[in-house]
């Protein structure tokens, strides 16, 4: 993992922050996500819309959970509340779709800022359990609160404008949002406050011995963190338009946190990796067997058991063996 | 609050104690939170209202309950949680999609109707209690929760397996130094605390009834009892029950809405103050 911080640095010819081959490998990537459609049924479209907005909340609990060793369970509750802004704020008050989006955004920060300003004094096993807890709370109000919620049914509202109604354009404007905060995550955590976070997570007592605030970077980390959940929240609502407690639930958390642990923790784009895997295997299970949690279960305990360093993670272990 | 939302409170906070206690045992010594403890409870729950329908006995209910749930524990802890021995997050995680795997199982045998389990004869109505006519049976739980605090009570101070949990929770290596199998030791707490969800699933079964997503709901309140009263401590626990049982009942009264909050609300900030909980020691 300490690769990520002393590769750039030797490169010189850059741009916006990468090497020629990671620009030339973005652009590769990119361009094959874009020429998909083409190929692709409008189903397949749909798939891989969900897997570039899941990606985007797997990358952004891989920026606590990776940098900052901090496993975050409560990321679904606030990429939830981000879906069921945005919702709310077409359906019920009519505001125009990019207003709902820039709310939904905004509200989702706000409860991470909330969630970051009770979680940072912990860490390890509490961290996690505090952010759970934290989840719950959410996802109780969700549910109870029936007047705006709409409780147990949820909300339904057509949240895409016009011109993202069919499948390919959605596809596109997924990919183009995907693009940019992936690239934005990537110069975060990479930057020199990103590196204080990678600090923190090796030594917490020796970055506070060298003079740097842990809980404030911490906090500062979380909240950004819950921003690009908020994104990935944004575009779900806008694919899914409808939002109902189990989108805040644990499950939602919990299958983020995975994707990102199938990813590869610390790898960053791994997150899209593990939501690909995790939403093809859930595609292919689910046309043979209604047994999707039980699949789900497996496949947790044999990543942890076996794997524990995600498919990237993995790939990357074999090509350095290689190498030697 | 009256009398009678006093006592569902209190016999609330019994069930969470015997849920919870289990809980806090296998947290306290081996350093495992597992999530899969709702499960257990669920699992315990139906295994007991089978038990006890085909048999007619509650008590064979019981007794099958924490038999089956302490195997399920043991294949847990020595099947898959073996393999992870030291990693706290892979520990919690693994237990997570135990947990996914024991509900779906349930939702396959039991299939997704509520079960009630049977109440003996004997438990059925009610009696009066400071001035309230009170349903029996609850008062049952209660009285079990306070019978069960005093067991561990006295299993913890009284015993050489209480000393050497108290004294593994303290310091795990150091027992293990002095010539002790702290596996050993580990493994039967691990299936104590199985049993003791399993036992917590055939109570609450009988007055919450069993349905598919009751796993979560004691799984988040005995998560809240354990954060509250602090890692490993008996009396913790026993503070932590009262308090999410009553905060319970109060909420569910005065603001039903934002019952959720009216307990978890206070255990967050409660966490970002003290950490460990109102009675944890620092590991």
């Amino acid at each position: 993992m300490t690769t990520i911080a002393t590769q750039p640095a030797l490169q010189s010819r850059t741009f916006a922050g990468m090497t020629g081959r990671a620009v030339a490998v973005a652009a590769i990537v990119i361009a094959v996500a874009a020429a998909l459609p083409l190929v692709l049924s409008n189903y397949q479209v749909g798939l891989a819309t969900e897997i570039l907005i899941f990606g985007v909340l797997a990358m952004s609990i891989d920026i606590l959970a990776g940098f900052a060793g901090r496993t975050s369970l409560g990321h679904g509750a606030i990429f939830g509340v981000s879906t069921y802004v945005v919702v709310y704020a077409t359906a019920q008050a009519g505001l125009s779709p990019a207003t709902s989006f820039a709310l939904g955004i905004a509200a989702a920060t706000l409860v991470a800022v909330v969630f970051g300003l009770l979680a940072v004094r912990t860490s390890g096993v509490y961290f996690l359990l505090l952010t759970l807890a934290l989840g719950m709370i959410v996802w109780g109000i969700c549910l109870r609160w029936t007047q705006v919620t709409g409780g147990e049914n949820g909300m339904r509202g057509d949240v895409r404008p016009e011109w993202l109604v069919s499948h390919r354009a959605f596809y596109w404007a997924v990919l183009a949002a995907a693009s940019l905060v992936s690239y934005a995550m990537w110069r975060f955590v990479r930057s020199p406050f990103g590196l204080t976070l990678l600090g923190i997570r090796d030594s917490e007592s020796r970055m506070r011995s060298l003079g740097y605030n842990v809980s404030v970077h911490l906090f500062v980390g979380f909240a950004v963190s819950g921003f690009f959940a908020g994104v990935a929240g944004a575009l779900y609502a806008m694919f899914n338009n409808f939002v109902s407690p189990s989108t805040v639930a644990l499950a939602q958390s919990v299958e983020g946190v995975l994707m990102m642990i199938a990813g590869g923790v610390g790898t960053l784009f791994g997150g899209f990796v593990g939501a690909a895997a995790i939403i093809a295997l859930e595609n292919v299970v689910s046309s043979y067997t209604e047994r999707w949690q039980m699949v789900l279960g497996i496949t947790f305990i044999l990543i942890m058991i076996f794997t524990p360093e995600g498919i990237i993670g993995t790939l990357r272990a074999m090509l350095k063996r290689k190498e030697r | 609050m009256n009398t009678f939302q006093l006592f569902n409170g209190l016999t609330f906070a019994a069930l969470l104690f015997v849920v919870a206690s289990g809980f806090t045992l296998i947290f306290g010594l081996l350093r495992i939170v597992n999530l899969a403890h709702g499960a257990l409870y669920l699992f315990g729950g139906y295994i007991g209202y089978t038990v006890a329908t085909r048999t007619g006995s509650f008590v064979l209910g019981g007794i099958g309950a924490m038999l089956a749930i302490a195997a399920i524990g043991f294949v847990l802890d020595q099947g898959l949680l073996r393999f992870v021995r030291g990693n706290e997050l892979r520990q919690v995680l693994l237990s997570l999609g135990f947990a996914f795997v024991l509900n779906d199982l349930a939702l396959v045998i039991w299939g997704g109707d509520s079960f009630t389990v049977p109440i003996p004869q004997v438990l059925r109505g009610g009696m009066r209690v400071f001035g309230v006519f009170y349903p029996t049976y609850r008062l049952f739980v209660l009285v079990t929760g306070i019978v069960v605090f005093a067991g561990l009570w006295g299993l913890l101070n009284h015993t050489r397996l209480g000393a050497l949990i108290r004294a593994g929770v303290d310091d795990a290596e150091m027992v293990e130094a002095s010539g002790v199998n702290i596996r050993r030791v580990f493994l039967v707490t691990f299936l104590l605390g199985s049993a003791l969800a399993g036992l917590g699933g055939l109570m609450g079964g009988a007055f919450l009834s069993l349905y598919p997503s009751a796993d979560a709901e004691i799984l988040v309140f005995s998560l809240a009892v354990v954060i509250i009263g602090g890692r490993g401590s008996l009396v913790g626990v026993g503070v932590g029950s009262l308090l999410v049982g009553l905060l319970n009942t109060l909420g569910q009264v005065m603001f039903p809405e934002l019952a959720y909050f009216v307990i978890f609300g206070p255990m967050a900030v409660l966490l970002a103050f003290r950490p460990l909980g109102l009675f944890g020691k620092a590991a």
